[in-house]
């Protein structure tokens, strides 16, 4: 344990990726909780094999990976809001559609240019230890900023997630409010890859959520104990990962499941 | 004086009408009730009156009142079951409708909501969640989320499903209070004919190419009179 403390002290890297993980982890467990109630789960995931996708091809083509990534995974998520939206494909259908599609064309890619590098490797399994001063930086803002925002919209996201006819008969337009929530979504899950790798992302945004359900049952306690569960499920799998010499992405997502399995079993005592 | 008034309205999906040439107002204090069989239209027709769908042609026409004073009362059967919020997170949030821009409620929300709660008989409840709260419980709750939205009027599709029959007359009961105490209108989908005759100041009868409106005694005992078609 003190061999850990002095690493973060004495390598910055290590202490950059704490910061950017525990601010990724926060975002992602806090938007988590609409996503999860609005039965959108597997936007994560069908997003994350987006940004996979469109990584693979920004290296093949020689483009900066994040700035190309960014714009292609949010217009992705629009996309998807709008096709389940308006019903004629069914949403899980539509995400399934277009996370594969993407899938093969990263893959494609990958294999046509250079074959599996580094760089793509990463993406796909997380590397938080590899993440560059300026990653680092536009990461810390741009969790920052889908944590304000949440905060601004707090009340909103809330009302639209319970009862959205609600709101549009008192003649709001709630079709933004769900646009906020996925741009948020998919500037969060760009950013998770980093950490989390391309694979395990939506884990993040599922577990911490499902956890704090099992125990609370209004709204602001769910997402205060989703937001701790996964910060703190984010420190001990990344100590575990350090001492043990595991992959960063999975210990984190085991102590995720660990603590999922603790909070049902406790829901079911005390019934 | 109307508040609502609609002609020669058309309504369906994609294009092909689930009903056509409908015409009728609704009198500001009025109780409606739009009764009618499973698919003649009346869930098309109160997405129509709530917005969330357009006509095919013809117009709901609103006077003197603004989109934020309508609320809707959505069945509980629709509102997810394991949705962890709390009656008073559910109430406060009433007031969004009438704010917004500014993100966070202000002491007057929070009092309005206060009100709200005890006005219904809930102030007890509000730090219980709502998916353990009773049916009845839960019509309560929502109708107290309509009036800390200030609503003039109440728009309700099927309240009564999934009600036992004693929640359901007090619900009809509370709903009737609100109405003529506070002149609260009501637009209410309903398959309740008995009700109807109980409460209603006005019907809405949606079948078939015989749609009828009119006071409720007009509709129910004279059946040559019939609506425009």
């Amino acid at each position: 344990m003190r061999a850990f403390f002095e690493a973060i002290i004495s390598y910055p890297f290590m202490l950059r990726a704490l910061i950017v993980g525990a601010l990724v982890s926060g975002c992602c467990s806090v938007l988590g909780v609409p996503l999860v109630l609005k039965r959108y789960s597997m936007i994560g995931d069908g997003l994350s094999h987006v940004a996979f996708g469109a990584i693979a091809l920004a290296t093949a083509l020689g483009f900066a990976p994040m700035a190309f990534t960014i714009p292609v995974v949010i217009l992705t998520a629009f996309l998807l809001l709008r096709l389940s939206e308006n019903g004629k494909i069914k949403g899980d259908a539509a995400i399934a559609l277009i996370s594969t599609g993407a899938l093969a064309v990263g893959v494609m890619a990958v294999s046509l240019s250079k074959g599996m590098n580094t760089d793509v490797y990463n993406y796909m399994f997380g590397s938080v230890l590899s993440m560059s001063e300026s990653d680092v930086t536009l990461s810390i803002i741009l969790a920052a900023a889908v944590i304000v925002l949440f905060l601004c919209f707090y009340h909103k996201i809330f009302a639209v997630t319970f009862d959205e006819s609600f709101l549009k008969a008192g003649g709001m337009k709630t079709g933004a409010y769900n646009m906020l929530i996925s741009f948020l979504t998919a500037v969060t899950v760009v950013l998770g890859m980093r950490v989390m790798g391309a694979l395990l992302i939506s884990a993040l945004i599922i577990f911490p959520t499902m956890s704090a359900m099992r125990l609370f049952k209004t709204f602001k306690k769910v997402v205060l104990s989703a937001l701790l569960i996964s910060v703190v499920s984010f420190l001990v799998g990344f100590y575990f990962s350090y001492a043990y010499d595991a992959p960063t992405g999975a210990s984190i997502v085991v102590i995720n499941i660990i603590l999922f399995l603790i909070f049902s079993l406790i829901a079911k005592f005390k019934k | 004086m109307n508040l609502l008034k609609c002609e020669n309205l058309k309504m369906g999906y994609d294009g092909k009408a689930v009903f056509e040439d409908l015409t009728f107002s609704v009198e500001k204090g009025s109780f409606l009730f739009v009764l009618g069989e499973n698919g003649s239209g009346k869930s098309t027709l109160i997405k129509g009156i709530l917005g969330l769908l357009h006509p095919i042609s013809g117009k709901f026409h609103w006077e003197g009142i603004s989109r934020n004073e309508i609320a809707y009362l959505s069945q509980t059967t629709e509102v997810k079951k394991e949705f962890p919020a709390s009656v008073g997170e559910i109430v406060l949030s009433g007031r969004l409708t009438s704010k917004r821009f500014s993100p966070f409620y202000s002491k007057k929300d929070r009092e309005k909501a206060k009100e709200s709660m005890k006005y219904m008989s809930v102030e007890d409840l509000e730090h219980r969640s709502f998916s353990e709260l009773s049916g009845g419980q839960q019509q309560r709750v929502l109708l107290a989320r309509a009036i800390s939205a200030s609503a003039r009027v109440l728009v309700l599709d099927e309240p009564s499903k999934g009600l036992d029959s004693k929640v359901t007359e007090e619900l009809y009961e509370l709903l009737s209070h609100m109405n003529k105490k506070h002149g609260i209108t009501i637009i209410m989908v309903s398959h309740d004919m008995a009700a109807a005759l109980k409460y209603a100041s006005h019907i809405l009868s949606l079948s078939d190419g015989r749609n009828k409106y009119g006071k409720t005694d007009e509709v129910l005992f004279s059946s040559e009179k019939e609506g425009k078609r």
